[in-house]
């Protein structure tokens, strides 16, 4: 278990959890030009880490490191240390399908596959064998539907297609497809940009709800939707990240002087 | 007027024309499709017509030439050739010459003894009594009848003698002659005698060889397709494999038959103008087509899936085979069906390795050799018999029926499977 004291970038809160990632000096390149520049970051256990910023500066970067998301873009190079629970992440050994499974990710504009619902949530445990039959996959189907908050509104229809439901009713049943493999960190990459704001309410009804059993990262364009469901807050700017401490802290009372021009509206 | 009037007015002008030129594109586009179509069914559609002729035989055991009384097993060897001729003779009694008998035997076609042999072998009981049959006339007789050979000119170019073709006219007036279906062109393969000659035979060969080009070019296409697409690195190999998969597409398929008729045939010694060979021939061709198609198809599905899958932890076979070749499937079988509909057609290579041989027997699998339906229209056209005309403009409107079918399921595919995600 690890209980690292802060790096300069980081300030000293009160009450210390248990650190889930922790990231070192990461930086990332796409191609010569560098997108990332030393990023210094604890992610705390069963804690909703907000991450803000303008557009283009590195938020979903960050998070795709963490799941090795970038391995899929080419001449992308990622340098630098990233732990989950003392596990390097970097490590070009360590095997990326356990690490998907443990680290799930649901993405800005709802991509449900073209399957039936209930296929849509089976995908994961029947990829990774977490049911040894029909009955437990069935079970793990309906608590996870259930958990995400959707199962009412579609336990009759399991069969039909996942793309037929509405857009909020899609973003739940990725964030239930992520849940059901079991995962101890969920990465939200603009989650609810694409929905209406009753859709988006529920997301962010959901979000607290899981943060009891996940750790939850949410990269948000939304100030105001950091400051409702984040106990912590990254400022990134630039590739770089300018802040980050208590979510209070940082839309109260500010260190850096570009966090504040940021929170007042100075730029976006 | 003012100068920007003017200019309008000339814009609105060119506007018009341009549209009068598309529809007078179009139009002229029409009418030659009807124009060939025209001709096509014109000159074939008296090959669905086969011409009979009615004669009451005596079916004397006598004239079979059988040394035991006929029974199911010796029907075969009954002499059913005789038994025409003689009742024929009886029948006509003014006709002595030589000649002038043999023109009457000519009036009847080469089938005509195992038309009666058919019937009479599910009829045993009848032997000994009088039957009227119906019996296939010959070629000559059919094509006069049906007007496709002139008879208003003299004896020595008509496809009729003058006696045959009295004959002709009192049978007619005494309702002995009529057209029924041609089911023969259906059921057999080719002939030298032009009524009974089918398609039958090209139609088996060219399924066959149709068949084996699918079962090859269809699994070793999507493969290469998967491949190049999903795992292969990009580097100059692979950029010059693509260069040469597109280039391959425009070959000229004759070239695909001599490499056949080099490696298949002379080094494997694989048997000649078998399907199997035409079949290997034709995947050659049809291999570039369908990776194309496979390809753009792959490139069409949105990267979002793929992420999807990936975050699931799925690793990068599994992403391929459970979430994107199943999208990709139907621009793939479009393509499929699209390559093979241009194998249908293929004559040149099919030439090359030897399947244009005279082929009686119907084929029943891959290793007989057989015709297809394009060299049999090749075949049919190079015939001097005036029997063979219709039946080659049939045979074109056969393959036309496939073609169109087969690109109708194209369309449809692609129309059904259009945006499902």
């Amino acid at each position: 278990m690890e209980n690292n004291h802060s790096e300069i970038t980081e300030k000293k809160s009160l009450g210390q959890q248990d650190t889930k990632i922790h990231s070192k000096n990461i930086s990332v390149h796409y191609a010569s030009k560098q997108a990332l520049f030393n990023v210094n970051l604890e992610i705390r256990k069963n804690e909703v880490t907000a991450l803000i910023g303008p557009s283009g500066c590195g938020k979903s970067t960050f998070l795709r490191c963490i799941n090795r998301m970038n391995d899929l873009i080419e001449n992308c190079s990622v340098e630098g240390s990233l732990t989950l629970d003392g596990n390097e992440i970097n490590n070009p050994d360590l095997d990326v399908v356990h690490l998907r499974r443990m680290v799930g990710m649901v993405f800005q504009k709802p991509n449900p596959f073209p399957k039936s619902i209930f296929d849509n949530v089976a995908y994961g445990p029947r990829i990774h064998g977490l049911a040894s039959n029909r009955q437990e996959l069935h079970q793990i189907v309906e608590q996870s539907l259930t958990k995400a908050g959707l199962f009412d509104e579609v336990k009759d229809r399991l069969e039909d297609s996942g793309t037929g439901l509405s857009g909020g009713q899609q973003q739940r049943l990725c964030i239930a497809r992520a849940i059901a493999v079991n995962p101890e960190v969920i990465l939200m990459d603009e989650p609810a940009s694409a929905l209406d704001p009753i859709a988006t309410a529920r997301i962010e009804e959901l979000i607290e709800e899981l943060r009891q059993n996940y750790t939850i990262i949410i990269v948000t364009h939304s100030m105001q939707q950091a400051a409702r469901v984040s106990q912590r807050t990254g400022f990134f700017h630039m590739g770089e990240l300018v802040e980050v401490d208590d979510t209070e802290t940082i839309f109260v009372n500010p260190s850096d002087p570009r966090t504040q021009d940021y929170i007042t509206g100075r730029f976006g | 007027m003012t100068k920007s009037e003017k200019i309008i007015k000339k814009r609105y002008a060119a506007e018009t024309r341009f549209r009068i030129y598309g529809k007078i594109a179009v139009g002229i586009g029409i009418l030659t499709v009807c124009f060939l179509l025209y001709t096509v069914f014109s000159a074939g559609y008296s090959a669905f017509k086969s011409t009979s002729v009615a004669v009451d035989l005596d079916l004397d055991p006598n004239l079979m030439r059988l040394e035991t009384s006929v029974t199911s097993d010796n029907i075969a060897k009954a002499d059913m050739l005789n038994l025409l001729r003689r009742n024929l003779i009886k029948i006509y009694p003014e006709i002595r010459k030589r000649r002038e008998r043999k023109d009457l035997f000519l009036m009847f076609s080469s089938v005509a003894p195992q038309e009666i042999r058919h019937w009479v072998q599910k009829n045993l009981e009848s032997i000994g009594t009088k039957q009227r049959f119906w019996l296939t006339a010959s070629s000559s007789l059919d094509q006069i009848y049906k007007g496709n050979a002139p008879r208003d000119i003299e004896e020595k170019s008509r496809l009729l003698s003058d006696l045959q073709l009295n004959l002709l006219d009192q049978w007619n007036s005494e309702g002995k002659i009529r057209s029924n279906f041609n089911w023969y062109f259906f059921r057999n393969g080719d002939s030298r005698s032009a009524e009974i000659a089918g398609i039958g035979g090209a139609v088996m060969g060219s399924l066959l060889s149709l068949l084996v080009c699918f079962f090859l070019s269809f699994p070793i296409g999507i493969a290469t397709a998967v491949y190049l697409e999903e795992f292969a690195p990009k580097n100059r190999w692979t950029e010059w494999i693509e260069v040469n998969i597109n280039n391959l597409a425009a070959v000229p398929s004759i070239i695909f038959g001599l490499l056949g008729l080099a490696i298949l045939l002379n080094f494997f010694g694989m048997p000649r103008g078998t399907p199997l060979v035409g079949g290997t021939v034709l995947s050659l061709m049809t291999l570039p087509t369908i990776i194309i198609a496979c390809r753009s198809s792959l490139k069409a599905v949105p990267p979002s899936i793929r992420e999807g899958a990936f975050a699931m932890g799925a690793t990068p076979v599994q992403v391929v085979l459970h979430h994107v070749l199943p999208l990709a499937m139907p621009g793939t079988f479009t393509g499929t069906i699209i390559g093979l509909s241009q194998a249908l057609g293929e004559t040149a290579p099919l030439l090359m390795i030897g399947m244009f041989a005279f082929v009686v027997d119907i084929p029943t699998s891959p290793v007989e050799p057989s015709s297809s339906i394009p060299v049999q229209i090749y075949l049919w056209a190079e015939s001097a018999e005036r029997g063979f005309v219709e039946k080659t403009a049939a045979a074109i409107m056969a393959i036309l029926v496939f073609l169109i079918l087969m690109n109708s399921l194209a369309v449809y595919l692609r129309n059904r499977f259009e945006r499902r995600w």
